[in-house]
């Protein structure tokens, strides 16, 4: 399969592993995060510790959009499936996140209209093919869904549709690096970069990270080479006392990103001033709200919503492994009161969440005993 | 009057709702299983929880199965409801060498189905029966209200005789014994999926519905004391089948991802949805752990039988890390491989 094949082509991998072990300083211990859950997904599913060298430790990072929504914006969202004539709709990954009064998926099952969509375009299409239903999608994501949905609204209006409305949570990827970077636990050698946001965004929002902290950023692509390339081409940075913004998926991102995407953003959405994220708490304008031209799709104008703060259950420390502070294994709950099938956090739920990574493919010492 | 008191030893079922999680065949229909449904009908032949429940009969041995069919929509490229529900039987008969002698259906219909759909159904079911060599000797027929059951739901109940060339016992298995795989996976559920329309999605790919008796009565006639575990992997794919073999044992199974065959359709669409082929359904393959001088002649013995060419080993028990599937990839990566949590493919059978 082509983009596939080349970048899990085990000879390649191999002759990078190798590279990496040969660079690598043996009196040093390095600590590289991997901003996106696409990449901590990726690591585990095709088993990179076992070929990267012991001190080398990868830090799991924010970059997991059902994961840093936190409990009440769930909570929030799922009201909506409550009001008579309404239709839900969210993505899969989504389905299975517990709300105070639990999952989609379980309000489905007790009756709730709530239906897994794989774009916003087909939520558009339910609303059009219901005219006496009202039709909302419950959006989540950093840059890489917020183009969708922005221009499903944009589209919505040029066809007149009126029963749509969007529930928005889009949240945006570098307040959350600052918060991390700006955190009395950061011991961070390195970033290997969000992918596909910054498809859509470009690597310049990153350059405050090399100029401001002195860490490199590598963006990097969600295939086992890629990630094996971006960290080999961090560990030669650090090698040369150097800090930039390095773009490994170029296949992918432009450095400026990708200005029509952007356009219909900024078309679209606002900053809010401040948002809740799960773990790290309110970061100000780190979200996107719909603007008021658009109030008639914006869900949180439509619907009476209650605005609810929830904190995270008793003993779970989502936030502490959100933050790469802890690894899931770490977790007082993991493995035992949470797991991919009971899970209490988000980060069991989504392929993208550490937790969930780890729990299913991790084969070493971390691991959970079966 | 006495109450049944279900025998427990695994623990209870606790979910306070039916979700369709629990009809994926993945671990939520485990824990439905084991934990609710079995303690109360508790014997030893249906904790063996097998394909097939297989009792002696006079000085035969019988194998008898059911298995119902929901799948949605009700024909899809390669096969309908019809052809699934007496293959997917005849394939839980095969899985146990049992050669099957005869089938039992039973219909619900919802009012408003056309005659014709329901004809097609009933000649696809005979056409299937038909090949297999077996006769459908009875069944029911029951019809509720329009908006009940998505034009039809088919039951089967088969019963064969079991082959005593083959003993089958998980317990027979053991480190350095070969898991052989007949063929390409994942393409039934991936069918469905694509069949269903929703996502925009079209692949030249069909189900790989069949009757898999063939291959197995070949295997039994080549290398029957060989094989030590059959079974067929729909519902949870391969992954659930061989992670209920190794669940309390005394061994683990690494599988070799590189060897693993699949139609590029199925692979493009995995990788597309982030699914797992090995969590995707089959209906007309089956997986047999052989021991290890028996490995040539099985692999033969299925290439042997037309539509077996696509037979490969996949894996091999270990005897660590016990209890656990694991991937191996090209470059020595290694990952767990679980049993299907969750619902990604509702109603593909």
């Amino acid at each position: 399969m082509k983009y596939v094949d080349e970048f899990r082509d085990p000879e390649v991998i191999s002759g990078v592993a190798r590279e990496i072990a040969r660079t690598v300083d043996p009196a040093r211990h390095y600590r590289i995060m991997e901003v996106c859950g696409g990449h901590t997904h990726s690591i585990y599913r095709h088993g990179l510790r076992d070929v990267l060298p012991e001190n080398i430790e990868l830090v799991h990072g924010p970059g997991c959009p059902v994961c840093v929504l936190p409990t009440g914006r769930v909570d929030d969202g799922l009201t909506i499936a409550a009001f008579d004539d309404t239709i839900l709709t969210c993505f899969g990954d989504m389905m299975r996140v517990p709300g105070t009064k639990g999952t989609p998926l379980e309000l489905k099952a007790r009756g709730a209209d709530i239906r897994m969509v794989y774009s916003p375009l087909d939520a558009l299409r339910i609303a059009e093919q219901n005219p006496t239903k009202r039709v909302c999608f419950f959006a989540i994501g950093f840059e890489t869904t917020a183009p969708s949905t922005a221009l499903t609204i944009l589209r919505a209006q040029a066809l007149g549709i009126t029963n749509f409305s969007v529930f928005c949570n889009h949240v945006t990827i570098v307040p959350a690096m600052r918060a991390i970077l700006d955190s009395p636990d950061m011991r961070i050698d390195g970033f290997v970069g969000p992918g596909h946001v910054s498809s859509i965004t470009g690597c310049r929002p990153y350059e405050f990270v090399a100029r401001d902290y002195g860490r490199p950023v590598v963006v990097s692509g969600f295939e086992p080479l890629d990630i094996m390339e971006g960290i080999l081409m961090i560990l030669h940075q650090l090698h040369a006392g150097e800090a930039k913004v390095e773009n490994q998926y170029g296949r992918i991102v432009p450095w400026d990103g990708n200005p029509p995407a952007l356009r219909a953003m900024e078309t679209v959405f606002e900053l809010r001033p401040y948002f809740e994220w799960r773990g790290l708490g309110f970061i100000s304008q780190s979200a996107l709200s719909i603007k008021p031209a658009f109030a008639a799709y914006d869900a949180e104008a439509i619907f009476e919503i209650p605005g609810v703060r929830v904190t995270d259950p008793r003993g779970a420390q989502c936030g502490e492994v959100l933050k790469g502070v802890l690894k899931p294994p770490q977790c007082k709950l993991f493995g035992t009161e949470c797991n991919p099938e009971h899970p209490i956090g988000a980060l069991m739920v989504s392929s993208e969440g550490a937790c969930a990574a780890y729990y299913r493919y991790a084969l070493h010492a971390e691991a959970v005993e079966a | 009057m006495t109450v049944v008191q279900p025998a427990r030893k695994t623990p209870r079922f606790a979910d306070t709702q039916i979700e369709m999680a629990h009809g994926a065949g993945g671990t939520a229909s485990r824990r439905l299983v084991e934990g609710l449904i079995a303690p109360y009908f508790s014997n030893p032949i249906l904790q063996a929880f097998t394909d097939a429940a297989t009792l002696p009969l006079g000085n035969v041995k019988i194998a008898t199965t059911a298995d119902g069919f929901v799948v949605r929509p009700l024909r899809f490229p390669g096969g309908s409801i019809g052809e699934l529900a007496v293959n997917g039987t005849l394939n839980d008969l095969a899985v146990s060498a049992a050669r099957p002698i005869a089938l039992m259906a039973t219909l619900i219909l919802e009012s408003g189905l056309p005659t014709s759909a329901l004809e097609s159904e009933i000649e696809a079911m005979a056409i299937a029966a038909r090949k297999a060599g077996v006769s459908i000797i009875g069944g029911d027929t029951k019809v509720v209200e329009h908006g009940k059951a998505d034009g039809m739901y088919v039951s089967t109940f088969g019963i064969g005789t079991v082959d005593e060339r083959a003993t089958l016992d998980p317990a027979s298995v053991r480190p350095g014994d070969q898991v052989l795989l007949s063929g390409p996976i994942g393409a039934h559920g991936i069918t469905i999926l694509l069949a269903r329309g929703d996502l925009d999605l079209d692949a030249d790919l069909t189900s790989d519905t069949r009757p898999v008796w063939p291959f197995i009565e070949a295997l039994l006639e080549r290398c029957g004391a060989g094989l030590r575990w059959m079974r067929d992997p729909t519902r949870g794919g391969v992954a659930t089948s061989l992670n209920e073999l190794v669940r309390g044992s005394a061994f683990g199974i690494a599988l070799f991802e590189e060897r693993l065959p699949m139609h590029p359709a199925v692979r493009g669409a995995c990788e597309l949805l982030g699914l797992d082929p090995l969590h995707i359904a089959n209906e007309g393959q089956f997986l047999a752990v052989v021991a290890p001088e028996y490995a040539e002649a099985a692999l033969t013995a299925v290439h042997g039988v037309p539509g077996g060419e696509g037979a490969t080993y996949i894996g091999e028990v270990r005897a660590e890390p016990r209890r656990r599937v694991i991937g191996i990839n090209g470059f020595g990566g290694t990952r767990v491989i679980d049993m299907l949590t969750g619902d990604p493919l509702p109603r593909i059978c």
